[in-house]
């Protein structure tokens, strides 16, 4: 569905990816995981051409879409909820999820929104309260069904665990699994907290300074030794 | 009192007319975080193109007044939205990403372009019209002295409230509006959700444009002369209230349109008419040493 060849993105003089291959079946889960600063956040940003790939080529459902603008790339069916939520804080949760749905015809909305409040009940409770007041894992909340608002065929999740208590995190990943199972939604997932990515995912990849060392299916890079050292006994 | 309540209707009047510049200003502001000082310019634009639209409609003569306005209030829109589209694409557009101070500079040249072009085209001399909306009712009399709104002070009250109305109507409920606050709130995470930028920066530009024509409009008709440096000082006094009012906000930017044009009145009418512009600077020098947010302008708590 979605496919990296030997991706190379630069910010200014300084190569974030050198030369990535990655692959994302449709109806997978795909995790990418890696230290900080490893690229992670950037090959997500590539996928929707902020920043574009300065070599290589993205392709989406067969099309190249390595050099298509944003607003295009996110309108033919790739939807983001980034690093950080980016919720709008001074508009309400549901013009944030109005804003959401900008791309799609109208007459989806009311369908839209009530598969969102399905998913985060509390979205709806907090409806015209501003979403810069909501808590973390709200917010969380609301960059996902913000996400969805637009209909995508793919869901693109930048660390969606940063800074959320750990029962808030089981239960956004719960919904991750939800959404890929009920909907068949395709995910890809860039996690620093690689036990719980892994374990939702099905396959893997994970980076290291700008390139992926290894890849596999979720199970076998939770039981791989390089990973568990470097990724999972410690600090996680 | 009653030449007191006759300020307040020659301020409210002015003040109406810098309110719909600062609109411009504060809009442009908010969204890509620059003053646009050529945005006086685009005023003075819209008053030459109506005064030129009404000289054209008087040679081929006995054209309906109000038809008239009407004709004159859209040459001026498209020509100004032509501009404040031009300029921004030219000007601003390929600075972006670039240093702060660039456009801002871009912007003062831009400003002095027009400026001179105007001069070229149309001659340095100031330009005079015929009043075209005279009379007005009498509300009050005492000793003497009779308290008048003029037809033409109506007209621009009204229409400037008219405006205001149908702007905060665009901003806060249609599509549109919520493209523009959620570029000027995060503008890599409006294009992410499908907004497209660019565009949504260049409408907001026409937008204030447009609005600063119908200024120019007002302008020609309420003070019958022209030249084509009145952009500076009305583009200056203009971002006076942007800045009283809180620069970003938009109900900011009539407040603080509506205060700058009564401080000026009742400047003119109780102290001296040529320190007006001195009473309406001063202002601006009192809000950002004790109010830098300006009185509608909040910053913002937000979670992280």
């Amino acid at each position: 569905m979605l496919k990296f060849t030997d991706v190379h993105t630069h910010y200014g003089s300084i190569e974030a990816l050198k030369g990535i291959n990655i692959e994302v079946n449709e109806g997978e889960i795909v995790t990418l995981i890696g230290a900080n600063g490893a690229g992670k956040t950037t090959t997500l940003m590539t996928m929707c051409g902020l920043p574009q790939a300065s070599s290589g080529t993205v392709t989406f459902e067969g099309e190249d879409i390595t050099k298509k603008p944003t607003d295009q790339i996110v309108s033919n069916g790739i939807a983001v909820s980034p690093e950080g939520r980016r919720i709008f804080s001074r508009m309400t949760v549901y013009e944030n999820l109005q804003m959401g749905a900008i791309t799609t015809d109208p007459k989806y909305f009311d369908e839209d929104l009530e598969r969102v409040y399905k998913l985060f009940p509390r979205l709806q409770e907090r409806l015209d309260q501003r979403g810069g007041t909501l808590s973390g894992g709200e917010q969380q909340m609301l960059a996902i069904g913000r996400a969805l608002m637009a209909r995508p065929r793919m869901l693109l999740l930048d660390e969606p665990s940063l800074g959320l208590a750990p029962l808030v995190v089981r239960q956004i990943f719960e919904i991750i699994k939800e959404i890929n199972e009920k909907e068949k939604m395709t995910v890809f997932l860039v996690e620093q907290n690689a036990f719980h990515a892994l374990k939702l995912a099905h396959r893997g990849y994970v980076l290291v300074n700008g390139e992926v060392t290894m890849s596999g299916t979720g199970e076998e890079l939770l039981a791989s030794k390089e990973v568990r050292a470097a990724y999972l006994e410690g600090g996680h | 009192m009653e030449y007191f309540t006759q300020q307040l209707i020659n301020g409210v009047t002015l003040g109406s007319i810098y309110g719909l510049i600062a609109i411009g200003y504060t809009m442009v502001y908010g969204i890509i975080g620059m003053i646009n000082f050529a945005h006086g310019e685009v005023y003075m634009i819209g008053a030459f193109v109506s005064m030129i639209t009404f000289l054209i409609l008087t040679m081929i003569g006995g054209v309906w007044l109000p038809l008239a306005l009407l004709a004159a209030l859209i040459m001026a829109m498209l020509f100004t939205s032509i501009w404040g589209w031009t300029i921004e694409r030219m000007a601003y557009r390929p600075l972006r990403g670039s240093f702060r101070l660039a456009p801002l500079i871009s912007a003062i040249g831009m400003s002095i372009f027009l400026q001179n072009l105007v001069q070229v085209l149309q001659g340095a001399r100031v330009k005079p019209m015929q009043a075209l909306i005279s009379g007005g009712f009498e509300i009050m009399e005492k000793d003497g002295f009779t308290v008048t709104i003029s037809y033409l002070q109506i007209f621009i009250i009204i229409l400037t409230i008219v405006l205001m109305t149908i702007f905060t109507l665009i901003i806060n409920k249609t599509s549109l509006g919520r493209a523009q606050r959620a570029t000027e709130q995060d503008r890599t995470m409006a294009a992410l959700i499908g907004v497209n930028v660019d565009r949504t920066i260049s409408t907001t530009f026409v937008m204030g444009a447009a609005l600063a024509a119908v200024a120019g409009l007002m302008v020609t008709l309420y003070y019958g002369v022209i030249d084509f440096y009145i952009g500076f000082l009305a583009g200056m006094k203009a971002f006076t209230a942007a800045v009283l009012g809180g620069i970003g906000s938009l109900p900011g930017a009539m407040l603080g349109g509506l205060l700058i044009g009564l401080i000026e009145a009742f400047w003119s009418g109780y102290f001296t008419i040529e320190y007006k512009d001195v009473a309406a600077f001063s202002i601006l020098v009192l809000v950002l040493i004790f109010r830098p947010t300006g009185l509608l302008g909040k910053p913002e708590i937000e979670k992280v």
